[in-house]
Protein backbone atom coordinates (compact mmCIF):
# COMPACT_ATOMS: atom_id res chain seq x y z
CA UNK A 1 0.00 0.00 0.00
CA UNK A 2 1.46 3.25 -0.91
CA UNK A 3 0.66 6.54 1.12
CA UNK A 4 0.23 9.95 -0.65
CA UNK A 5 0.79 13.02 0.62
CA UNK A 6 -2.22 15.50 -0.29
CA UNK A 7 -0.97 19.11 -0.67
CA UNK A 8 -3.08 22.04 -0.27
CA UNK A 9 -1.54 25.34 -1.32
CA UNK A 10 -2.15 29.00 -0.16
CA UNK A 11 -0.76 29.76 -3.23
CA UNK A 12 1.17 28.70 -6.47
CA UNK A 13 0.19 25.50 -9.19
CA UNK A 14 -2.31 25.52 -11.82
CA UNK A 15 -4.41 28.84 -12.51
CA UNK A 16 -7.23 28.69 -10.61
CA UNK A 17 -10.13 26.64 -11.78
CA UNK A 18 -13.10 29.03 -10.77
CA UNK A 19 -11.42 32.14 -8.84
CA UNK A 20 -12.88 32.41 -5.25
CA UNK A 21 -12.07 35.29 -3.03
CA UNK A 22 -9.93 34.75 0.33
CA UNK A 23 -11.90 32.49 2.90
CA UNK A 24 -12.62 35.77 5.38
CA UNK A 25 -14.90 37.62 3.07
CA UNK A 26 -16.97 34.16 2.79
CA UNK A 27 -20.26 34.13 3.93
CA UNK A 28 -20.50 32.20 7.71
CA UNK A 29 -22.19 29.07 6.94
CA UNK A 30 -20.24 29.04 3.68
CA UNK A 31 -16.87 29.01 5.93
CA UNK A 32 -18.68 26.40 8.54
CA UNK A 33 -20.16 24.18 5.75
CA UNK A 34 -16.63 24.27 4.48
CA UNK A 35 -15.20 22.99 7.74
CA UNK A 36 -17.79 20.59 8.08
CA UNK A 37 -16.54 18.72 4.61
CA UNK A 38 -13.22 18.73 5.32
CA UNK A 39 -14.49 17.09 8.49
CA UNK A 40 -16.23 14.98 6.87
CA UNK A 41 -13.14 14.06 4.46
CA UNK A 42 -11.18 12.65 7.42
CA UNK A 43 -14.24 10.58 8.96
CA UNK A 44 -14.88 9.03 5.39
CA UNK A 45 -10.91 7.95 5.39
CA UNK A 46 -10.82 7.13 8.60
CA UNK A 47 -14.21 4.93 8.28
CA UNK A 48 -11.81 3.59 5.31
CA UNK A 49 -8.81 2.80 6.75
CA UNK A 50 -6.51 4.76 4.72
CA UNK A 51 -6.05 7.58 6.97
CA UNK A 52 -2.82 8.35 8.48
CA UNK A 53 -2.44 12.08 9.25
CA UNK A 54 -3.77 15.85 8.76
CA UNK A 55 -1.65 18.96 9.71
CA UNK A 56 -2.75 22.75 8.82
CA UNK A 57 0.29 25.26 7.82
CA UNK A 58 0.03 28.91 9.30
CA UNK A 59 1.28 30.89 6.38
CA UNK A 60 4.13 32.94 7.72
CA UNK A 61 7.32 31.22 6.08
CA UNK A 62 10.90 31.99 7.06
CA UNK A 63 13.83 30.75 4.60
CA UNK A 64 16.95 29.53 6.61
CA UNK A 65 20.45 29.01 5.26
CA UNK A 66 23.85 27.74 6.76
CA UNK A 67 25.60 31.54 7.24
CA UNK A 68 29.18 29.99 6.89
CA UNK A 69 31.72 29.16 9.55
CA UNK A 70 31.22 31.20 12.58
CA UNK A 71 28.60 33.10 11.36
CA UNK A 72 24.62 32.91 12.23
CA UNK A 73 22.54 31.31 10.46
CA UNK A 74 21.02 33.58 7.10
CA UNK A 75 16.96 34.35 7.69
CA UNK A 76 14.16 35.79 5.29
CA UNK A 77 10.88 36.36 6.73
CA UNK A 78 9.81 37.90 3.18
CA UNK A 79 7.97 39.55 1.48
CA UNK A 80 8.45 36.58 -0.74
CA UNK A 81 7.36 37.15 -4.42
CA UNK A 82 3.88 36.42 -4.85
CA UNK A 83 4.20 33.59 -7.57
CA UNK A 84 5.97 31.42 -5.48
CA UNK A 85 4.31 28.14 -3.96
CA UNK A 86 3.29 28.63 -0.25
CA UNK A 87 2.10 25.03 1.49
CA UNK A 88 -0.99 25.07 3.06
CA UNK A 89 -1.33 21.92 4.62
CA UNK A 90 -1.63 18.20 4.07
CA UNK A 91 -3.48 15.36 4.44
CA UNK A 92 -1.38 11.67 4.13
CA UNK A 93 -3.32 8.67 3.27
CA UNK A 94 -2.38 4.87 2.82
CA UNK A 95 -4.18 3.79 -0.07
CA UNK A 96 -4.12 0.71 -2.98
CA UNK A 97 -3.30 2.59 -5.99
CA UNK A 98 -2.26 5.88 -7.27
CA UNK A 99 -5.74 5.58 -9.18
CA UNK A 100 -7.28 5.90 -5.30
CA UNK A 101 -5.27 8.78 -4.19
CA UNK A 102 -6.39 10.76 -7.09
CA UNK A 103 -9.88 10.31 -5.97
CA UNK A 104 -9.31 10.96 -2.94
CA UNK A 105 -7.78 14.29 -4.04
CA UNK A 106 -10.59 14.65 -6.44
CA UNK A 107 -13.09 14.50 -3.40
CA UNK A 108 -11.28 16.76 -1.15
CA UNK A 109 -10.99 19.50 -4.02
CA UNK A 110 -14.75 19.08 -4.70
CA UNK A 111 -15.17 20.90 -1.15
CA UNK A 112 -17.80 23.39 -1.28
CA UNK A 113 -16.86 27.38 -1.24
CA UNK A 114 -18.93 30.35 -1.40
CA UNK A 115 -22.39 29.68 -2.14
CA UNK A 116 -21.79 25.73 -1.36
CA UNK A 117 -20.29 25.53 -4.98
CA UNK A 118 -17.58 23.23 -5.45
CA UNK A 119 -13.84 24.88 -4.89
CA UNK A 120 -11.86 23.11 -7.79
CA UNK A 121 -9.22 23.86 -6.00
CA UNK A 122 -6.17 22.13 -7.23
CA UNK A 123 -4.56 19.45 -4.80
CA UNK A 124 -1.03 18.33 -5.20
CA UNK A 125 -0.63 14.71 -5.28
CA UNK A 126 2.69 13.65 -4.12
CA UNK A 127 3.85 9.49 -3.33
CA UNK A 128 5.74 9.07 -0.07
CA UNK A 129 8.77 7.14 -0.51
CA UNK A 130 9.51 3.82 1.42
CA UNK A 131 12.49 4.14 3.14
CA UNK A 132 13.65 0.44 2.33
CA UNK A 133 12.44 -1.27 -1.28
CA UNK A 134 9.25 -3.09 -1.09
CA UNK A 135 10.17 -6.18 -2.78
CA UNK A 136 13.24 -7.92 -2.20
CA UNK A 137 15.03 -8.62 -5.44
CA UNK A 138 18.16 -5.99 -6.68
CA UNK A 139 19.53 -5.02 -9.67
CA UNK B 1 6.73 -8.92 25.08
CA UNK B 2 10.66 -7.63 24.51
CA UNK B 3 12.39 -7.45 28.21
CA UNK B 4 10.16 -10.15 29.67
CA UNK B 5 11.19 -13.42 28.70
CA UNK B 6 9.27 -15.61 30.99
CA UNK B 7 6.39 -14.55 27.91
CA UNK B 8 6.91 -16.90 25.06
CA UNK B 9 5.00 -14.31 22.36
CA UNK B 10 5.67 -17.25 19.60
CA UNK B 11 3.68 -19.78 21.21
CA UNK B 12 0.77 -17.39 22.56
CA UNK B 13 0.52 -16.18 19.46
CA UNK B 14 0.60 -19.97 17.95
CA UNK B 15 -2.26 -20.40 20.07
CA UNK B 16 -4.62 -17.91 18.13
CA UNK B 17 -5.22 -19.23 14.73
CA UNK B 18 -6.35 -22.58 17.61
CA UNK B 19 -8.32 -20.79 19.85
CA UNK B 20 -10.41 -18.76 17.10
CA UNK B 21 -10.99 -21.85 15.09
CA UNK B 22 -12.57 -23.43 17.88
CA UNK B 23 -14.83 -20.57 18.77
CA UNK B 24 -16.01 -20.63 15.38
CA UNK B 25 -16.72 -24.33 15.16
CA UNK B 26 -18.47 -23.79 18.13
CA UNK B 27 -20.80 -21.84 16.43
CA UNK B 28 -19.24 -18.15 17.48
CA UNK B 29 -19.43 -15.73 14.59
CA UNK B 30 -16.23 -15.21 13.02
CA UNK B 31 -16.77 -11.37 13.52
CA UNK B 32 -17.21 -11.12 16.88
CA UNK B 33 -14.64 -13.89 17.91
CA UNK B 34 -11.86 -12.57 16.48
CA UNK B 35 -12.89 -9.11 18.38
CA UNK B 36 -13.10 -11.10 21.56
CA UNK B 37 -9.72 -13.44 20.85
CA UNK B 38 -7.90 -9.82 19.93
CA UNK B 39 -8.84 -8.67 23.72
CA UNK B 40 -7.86 -12.02 25.14
CA UNK B 41 -4.80 -11.49 23.57
CA UNK B 42 -3.94 -7.95 24.59
CA UNK B 43 -4.60 -8.96 28.03
CA UNK B 44 -2.84 -12.42 27.78
CA UNK B 45 0.15 -10.12 27.00
CA UNK B 46 -0.37 -7.84 29.83
CA UNK B 47 -1.51 -10.67 32.51
CA UNK B 48 0.98 -13.96 31.86
CA UNK B 49 4.63 -12.30 32.81
CA UNK B 50 3.14 -11.78 36.33
CA UNK B 51 0.96 -15.00 36.49
CA UNK B 52 1.11 -17.76 33.67
CA UNK B 53 -1.50 -19.66 32.69
CA UNK B 54 -1.22 -23.38 33.20
CA UNK B 55 -3.52 -24.13 30.01
CA UNK B 56 -2.93 -20.81 27.65
CA UNK B 57 -5.39 -22.43 25.32
CA UNK B 58 -7.83 -22.77 27.33
CA UNK B 59 -7.29 -19.43 29.38
CA UNK B 60 -7.56 -17.83 25.78
CA UNK B 61 -10.60 -19.75 25.30
CA UNK B 62 -12.39 -19.09 28.31
CA UNK B 63 -11.00 -14.88 28.52
CA UNK B 64 -12.43 -14.78 25.00
CA UNK B 65 -15.66 -16.74 25.42
CA UNK B 66 -16.18 -14.27 28.72
CA UNK B 67 -15.73 -11.01 26.01
CA UNK B 68 -18.00 -12.54 23.79
CA UNK B 69 -21.13 -12.90 26.65
CA UNK B 70 -20.45 -9.46 27.22
CA UNK B 71 -20.41 -8.07 23.88
CA UNK B 72 -24.00 -10.27 23.92
CA UNK B 73 -25.37 -8.71 26.34
CA UNK B 74 -25.14 -4.80 25.30
CA UNK B 75 -26.04 -6.16 22.20
CA UNK B 76 -29.22 -7.71 23.31
CA UNK B 77 -30.63 -4.95 24.63
CA UNK B 78 -30.36 -3.96 21.19
CA UNK B 79 -31.71 -6.42 19.13
CA UNK B 80 -32.61 -9.92 20.14
CA UNK B 81 -31.32 -12.23 17.51
CA UNK B 82 -29.83 -15.66 17.40
CA UNK B 83 -29.99 -16.60 13.47
CA UNK B 84 -26.05 -15.93 13.39
CA UNK B 85 -25.31 -19.49 14.38
CA UNK B 86 -26.24 -21.84 12.13
CA UNK B 87 -24.55 -20.21 9.11
CA UNK B 88 -21.36 -21.80 10.43
CA UNK B 89 -20.21 -25.59 9.44
CA UNK B 90 -21.59 -27.91 12.53
CA UNK B 91 -18.48 -28.76 15.56
CA UNK B 92 -16.66 -31.60 15.44
CA UNK B 93 -13.37 -33.06 16.17
CA UNK B 94 -11.10 -30.58 13.36
CA UNK B 95 -7.51 -30.68 13.01
CA UNK B 96 -5.50 -28.36 13.86
CA UNK B 97 -4.08 -27.96 10.17
CA UNK B 98 -7.60 -27.85 9.07
CA UNK B 99 -8.11 -25.40 11.07
CA UNK B 100 -5.11 -22.85 9.73
CA UNK B 101 -6.53 -23.78 6.24
CA UNK B 102 -10.00 -22.96 7.20
CA UNK B 103 -8.94 -19.56 8.43
CA UNK B 104 -6.35 -18.43 5.67
CA UNK B 105 -9.05 -19.15 3.26
CA UNK B 106 -11.73 -17.05 5.28
CA UNK B 107 -9.15 -13.84 6.07
CA UNK B 108 -7.76 -14.26 2.12
CA UNK B 109 -11.56 -14.06 0.80
CA UNK B 110 -11.29 -12.90 -2.79
CA UNK B 111 -13.82 -10.04 -2.38
CA UNK B 112 -11.40 -8.27 0.32
CA UNK B 113 -8.94 -5.98 -1.28
CA UNK B 114 -5.12 -7.27 -0.54
CA UNK B 115 -4.16 -4.98 2.11
CA UNK B 116 -7.70 -6.01 4.21
CA UNK B 117 -6.15 -9.85 3.21
CA UNK B 118 -3.19 -9.14 4.63
CA UNK B 119 -4.52 -7.06 7.76
CA UNK B 120 -6.86 -9.76 8.49
CA UNK B 121 -4.45 -12.30 8.12
CA UNK B 122 -1.52 -11.20 10.60
CA UNK B 123 -4.23 -10.87 12.94
CA UNK B 124 -6.10 -13.71 13.19
CA UNK B 125 -3.78 -16.03 11.80
CA UNK B 126 -0.57 -14.66 12.57
CA UNK B 127 -2.08 -13.67 16.00
CA UNK B 128 -0.47 -9.82 15.90
CA UNK B 129 -2.09 -7.37 17.69
CA UNK B 130 -3.69 -4.56 15.78
CA UNK B 131 -0.88 -2.46 17.36
CA UNK B 132 2.25 -4.03 16.00
CA UNK B 133 0.19 -4.33 12.10
CA UNK B 134 -0.01 -0.94 12.34
CA UNK B 135 3.51 -0.22 13.20
CA UNK B 136 4.76 -2.74 10.17
CA UNK B 137 3.14 -0.68 7.80
CA UNK B 138 3.03 2.89 9.09
CA UNK B 139 -0.35 3.56 10.11
CA UNK B 140 -1.70 5.09 12.85
CA UNK B 141 -3.37 1.82 15.12
CA UNK B 142 -7.31 3.25 14.85
CA UNK B 143 -6.65 3.13 10.93
CA UNK B 144 -5.34 -0.07 10.52
CA UNK B 145 -8.59 -1.19 13.54
CA UNK B 146 -10.74 0.47 10.64
CA UNK B 147 -8.92 -1.43 8.37
CA UNK B 148 -9.84 -4.89 9.99
CA UNK B 149 -13.05 -4.70 11.42
CA UNK B 150 -14.14 -3.07 7.91
CA UNK B 151 -13.04 -6.05 6.03
CA UNK B 152 -14.57 -8.74 8.93
CA UNK B 153 -18.15 -6.39 7.61
CA UNK B 154 -17.78 -7.34 4.02
CA UNK B 155 -17.31 -11.08 5.13
CA UNK B 156 -20.47 -11.12 7.31
CA UNK B 157 -22.99 -13.25 6.04
CA UNK B 158 -20.94 -15.29 3.66
CA UNK B 159 -21.57 -18.93 3.59
CA UNK B 160 -18.03 -20.73 4.48
CA UNK B 161 -18.55 -24.07 3.39
CA UNK B 162 -17.41 -22.95 -0.36
CA UNK B 163 -13.97 -23.93 -1.08
CA UNK B 164 -11.51 -21.10 -0.35
CA UNK B 165 -9.24 -19.67 -3.61
CA UNK B 166 -5.25 -21.68 -2.51
CA UNK B 167 -4.10 -18.68 -5.17
CA UNK B 168 -5.08 -15.67 -3.31
CA UNK B 169 -3.74 -16.80 -0.06
CA UNK B 170 -0.36 -17.58 -1.43
CA UNK B 171 -0.78 -14.20 -3.11
CA UNK B 172 -1.37 -12.92 0.26
CA UNK B 173 1.78 -14.77 2.09
CA UNK B 174 4.03 -13.35 -0.38
CA UNK B 175 2.99 -10.13 -0.31
CA UNK B 176 3.37 -10.37 3.77
CA UNK B 177 6.95 -11.58 3.01
CA UNK B 178 7.18 -8.46 0.73
CA UNK B 179 5.83 -5.89 2.95
CA UNK B 180 9.33 -6.72 4.96
CA UNK B 181 10.87 -6.27 7.96
CA UNK B 182 10.27 -2.85 9.10
CA UNK B 183 8.85 -2.47 12.57
CA UNK B 184 9.10 -4.57 15.43
CA UNK B 185 7.43 -7.36 14.02
CA UNK B 186 9.78 -8.74 11.40
CA UNK B 187 6.76 -9.56 8.32
CA UNK B 188 9.49 -11.64 6.68
CA UNK B 189 9.78 -13.77 9.23
CA UNK B 190 6.08 -13.67 9.85
CA UNK B 191 4.85 -14.73 6.21
CA UNK B 192 7.74 -17.62 6.27
CA UNK B 193 5.89 -19.04 9.86
CA UNK B 194 2.38 -18.84 8.12
CA UNK B 195 3.99 -20.24 4.69
CA UNK B 196 5.24 -23.34 6.85
CA UNK B 197 1.71 -23.72 8.44
CA UNK B 198 0.13 -23.68 5.24
CA UNK B 199 2.47 -26.53 3.73
CA UNK B 200 1.21 -28.98 6.98
CA UNK B 201 -2.45 -27.93 6.27
CA UNK B 202 -2.34 -28.89 2.60
CA UNK B 203 -0.09 -30.91 -0.24
CA UNK B 204 -0.40 -28.76 -2.77
CA UNK B 205 3.25 -28.38 -4.64
CA UNK B 206 2.60 -24.60 -5.11
CA UNK B 207 2.05 -23.71 -1.22
CA UNK B 208 5.31 -25.77 -1.04
CA UNK B 209 7.17 -23.57 -4.16
CA UNK B 210 5.85 -20.57 -1.92
CA UNK B 211 7.74 -21.69 1.51
CA UNK B 212 10.47 -22.52 -0.57
CA UNK B 213 10.77 -19.42 -2.48
CA UNK B 214 10.39 -17.19 0.87
CA UNK B 215 13.43 -19.30 2.57
CA UNK B 216 15.51 -19.29 -0.52
CA UNK B 217 14.97 -15.55 -0.64
CA UNK B 218 15.13 -14.38 2.78
CA UNK B 219 18.62 -16.54 2.86
CA UNK B 220 20.15 -13.95 1.27
CA UNK B 221 18.84 -10.97 3.39
CA UNK B 222 21.64 -10.55 5.82
CA UNK B 223 24.07 -9.73 2.71
CA UNK B 224 21.29 -7.48 0.86
CA UNK B 225 22.39 -4.37 3.10
CA UNK B 226 25.50 -2.95 4.18
CA UNK B 227 26.08 -2.00 7.77
CA UNK B 228 25.14 1.84 6.05
CA UNK B 229 21.66 0.23 5.26
CA UNK B 230 23.13 0.73 1.55
CA UNK B 231 21.76 -1.73 -0.73
CA UNK B 232 24.32 -4.76 -2.43
CA UNK B 233 22.94 -6.15 -5.56
CA UNK B 234 23.80 -10.10 -5.88
CA UNK B 235 26.31 -9.79 -7.94
CA UNK B 236 28.26 -7.79 -5.27
CA UNK B 237 27.31 -9.49 -1.81
CA UNK B 238 28.83 -11.33 0.54
CA UNK B 239 27.94 -14.95 -0.20
CA UNK B 240 29.23 -16.05 3.22
CA UNK B 241 26.62 -13.94 5.34
CA UNK B 242 23.83 -15.82 3.10
CA UNK B 243 21.75 -18.51 5.90
CA UNK B 244 23.55 -21.85 4.82
CA UNK B 245 20.55 -23.61 7.17
CA UNK B 246 17.59 -21.67 4.81
CA UNK B 247 19.14 -22.58 1.46
CA UNK B 248 19.25 -26.06 2.50
CA UNK B 249 15.43 -26.05 4.10
CA UNK B 250 14.32 -23.92 0.68
CA UNK B 251 16.12 -26.52 -1.17
CA UNK B 252 14.90 -29.51 0.46
CA UNK B 253 11.06 -28.23 0.25
CA UNK B 254 11.23 -26.62 -3.63
CA UNK B 255 12.33 -30.93 -4.62
CA UNK B 256 9.90 -32.45 -2.47
CA UNK B 257 7.54 -29.29 -4.66
CA UNK B 258 8.68 -30.43 -7.91
CA UNK B 259 8.61 -34.29 -7.45
CA UNK B 260 4.92 -34.04 -7.68
CA UNK B 261 4.99 -33.04 -11.47
CA UNK B 262 2.96 -30.04 -11.06
CA UNK B 263 4.88 -26.87 -11.56
CA UNK B 264 3.91 -23.18 -10.81
CA UNK B 265 4.97 -19.65 -10.68
CA UNK B 266 6.13 -20.44 -7.00
CA UNK B 267 7.70 -23.38 -7.55
CA UNK B 268 9.62 -22.21 -10.99
CA UNK B 269 10.94 -18.30 -9.04
CA UNK B 270 11.95 -20.88 -5.92
CA UNK B 271 14.23 -22.59 -8.70
CA UNK B 272 15.45 -19.48 -10.28
CA UNK B 273 15.99 -18.34 -6.43
CA UNK B 274 17.90 -21.53 -5.70
CA UNK B 275 20.23 -21.19 -8.69
CA UNK B 276 21.17 -18.16 -7.65
CA UNK B 277 21.89 -19.33 -4.12
CA UNK B 278 23.52 -22.44 -5.57
CA UNK B 279 26.54 -20.59 -6.82
CA UNK B 280 29.67 -19.94 -4.98
CA UNK B 281 30.17 -17.00 -6.71
CA UNK B 282 28.33 -14.31 -8.94
CA UNK B 283 30.85 -15.69 -12.38
CA UNK B 284 29.38 -18.98 -11.34
CA UNK B 285 25.88 -18.15 -11.82
CA UNK B 286 24.27 -20.83 -13.99
CA UNK B 287 22.24 -18.38 -16.02
CA UNK B 288 21.18 -20.59 -18.92
CA UNK B 289 19.44 -22.77 -16.53
CA UNK B 290 17.78 -19.81 -15.09
CA UNK B 291 16.86 -18.82 -18.29
CA UNK B 292 15.44 -22.17 -18.85
CA UNK B 293 13.35 -21.87 -15.83
CA UNK B 294 12.28 -18.23 -16.70
CA UNK B 295 11.33 -19.51 -20.56
CA UNK B 296 8.95 -21.75 -18.23
CA UNK B 297 7.66 -18.91 -16.31
CA UNK B 298 6.36 -16.73 -18.83
CA UNK B 299 4.97 -20.44 -20.44
CA UNK B 300 2.33 -20.10 -17.69
CA UNK B 301 0.63 -17.18 -19.16
CA UNK B 302 -0.53 -16.52 -22.64
CA UNK B 303 0.06 -12.68 -22.57
CA UNK B 304 3.76 -12.35 -20.51
CA UNK B 305 4.27 -8.86 -21.04
CA UNK B 306 1.05 -7.90 -20.09
CA UNK B 307 0.11 -10.17 -17.02
CA UNK B 308 3.61 -10.81 -15.68
CA UNK B 309 5.56 -8.16 -17.30
CA UNK B 310 8.15 -8.50 -13.94
CA UNK B 311 9.05 -11.81 -15.00
CA UNK B 312 9.56 -10.87 -18.77
CA UNK B 313 11.72 -8.25 -17.05
CA UNK B 314 13.90 -11.00 -15.00
CA UNK B 315 13.72 -13.25 -17.90
CA UNK B 316 15.67 -10.10 -19.82
CA UNK B 317 18.24 -10.38 -17.55
CA UNK B 318 18.89 -13.57 -17.73
CA UNK B 319 19.22 -13.43 -21.66
CA UNK B 320 21.46 -10.43 -21.63
CA UNK B 321 23.60 -12.94 -19.20
CA UNK B 322 23.71 -15.65 -22.03
CA UNK B 323 22.89 -13.92 -25.51
CA UNK B 324 24.43 -10.95 -24.42
CA UNK B 325 24.06 -7.21 -23.54
CA UNK B 326 22.10 -6.80 -26.65
CA UNK B 327 19.97 -9.39 -26.52
CA UNK B 328 18.77 -8.55 -23.37
CA UNK B 329 17.85 -5.13 -24.30
CA UNK B 330 15.89 -6.17 -27.32
CA UNK B 331 13.78 -7.99 -24.58
CA UNK B 332 13.11 -4.90 -22.47
CA UNK B 333 12.10 -3.01 -25.54
CA UNK B 334 8.51 -4.96 -25.37
CA UNK B 335 8.12 -4.22 -22.15
CA UNK B 336 8.51 -0.32 -22.74
CA UNK B 337 4.66 -0.16 -22.87
CA UNK B 338 4.03 -1.68 -19.65
CA UNK B 339 6.81 -0.47 -17.88
CA UNK B 340 8.76 2.07 -19.54
CA UNK B 341 7.13 4.06 -16.34
CA UNK B 342 8.96 1.95 -13.82
CA UNK B 343 12.05 2.60 -12.20
CA UNK B 344 13.48 -1.19 -12.57
CA UNK B 345 12.88 -1.07 -16.19
CA UNK B 346 15.20 1.63 -16.39
CA UNK B 347 17.14 0.03 -13.75
CA UNK B 348 17.31 -2.96 -15.77
CA UNK B 349 18.20 -1.44 -18.89
CA UNK B 350 21.24 0.28 -16.98
CA UNK B 351 22.60 -2.79 -16.06
CA UNK B 352 22.22 -4.24 -19.47
CA UNK B 353 24.06 -1.24 -20.77
CA UNK B 354 26.76 -2.14 -18.18
CA UNK B 355 26.97 -5.14 -19.20
CA UNK B 356 27.59 -4.74 -22.66
CA UNK B 357 30.20 -2.11 -21.61
CA UNK B 358 28.05 1.47 -22.70
CA UNK B 359 28.83 3.13 -19.74
CA UNK B 360 27.73 6.30 -20.65
CA UNK B 361 24.25 5.11 -21.38
CA UNK B 362 24.40 3.37 -18.59
CA UNK B 363 24.86 6.44 -16.48
CA UNK B 364 21.93 7.56 -17.96
CA UNK B 365 19.18 4.48 -17.16
CA UNK B 366 20.29 4.40 -13.45
CA UNK B 367 19.61 8.14 -13.44
CA UNK B 368 16.23 8.11 -15.28
CA UNK B 369 15.30 4.97 -12.79
CA UNK B 370 16.72 6.64 -9.76
CA UNK B 371 13.67 9.64 -10.43
CA UNK B 372 11.18 7.22 -10.55
CA UNK B 373 12.42 4.99 -7.44
CA UNK B 374 10.16 4.86 -4.65
CA UNK B 375 12.02 4.40 -1.80
CA UNK B 376 15.05 5.86 -0.31
CA UNK B 377 17.51 3.21 -0.27
CA UNK B 378 16.96 2.54 -4.09
CA UNK B 379 16.82 5.82 -5.10
CA UNK B 380 20.32 6.26 -3.29
CA UNK B 381 21.19 3.07 -4.77
CA UNK B 382 20.68 4.06 -7.87
CA UNK B 383 22.48 7.38 -7.96
CA UNK B 384 25.51 5.89 -7.00
CA UNK B 385 25.44 3.57 -9.40
CA UNK B 386 24.68 6.67 -12.05
CA UNK B 387 27.45 8.28 -10.52
CA UNK B 388 30.12 5.19 -10.82
CA UNK B 389 28.97 4.61 -14.48
CA UNK B 390 30.12 8.08 -15.23
CA UNK B 391 33.15 7.86 -13.03
CA UNK B 392 33.97 5.27 -15.83
CA UNK B 393 32.93 2.24 -13.91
Amino acid sequence: MPKYLLLKHYRGGPDQHRPYPPMDQWDPADVEAHRAFQHHVIELLEERGEYVDARALTPSRTWVRYGGPDAAPVTTDGPHPETSDLVAGWLMIDVESHERAVEVAAHVSSEPGPGGEPLYEWIDVREVMWERPQTTDAV
Amino acid sequence: MIGEPSLDEGALRALVPRVLAGLVRRGEDFDAAEDALQEALLEALRVWPEHPPDDPRAWLTSVATRRLVDARRSEAARARREETVQAEPPPGAAEEHDDTLFLLFRCCHPDLAPASQVALTLRAVGGLTTREIADAFYVPEATMAQRISRAKRALRGRRLDRPGDLAVVLRVLYLVYTAGHAGRVDLAREAIRLARQLTLATDEPEARGLLALLLLSHARLPARFDSEGRIVTLDRQDRSLWDAREIVEGVRVLQSALAVGRPGRYQIEAAIAALHDDAASAEETDWPQILAWYDDLLALSDDPVRRDPAAVLGRAVAVGHVLGAAAGLDETDRLREVLGERHRWHAVRGHLHELGGDLAAAADDYAEAARRATSVAERDHLIRRAARARAGG
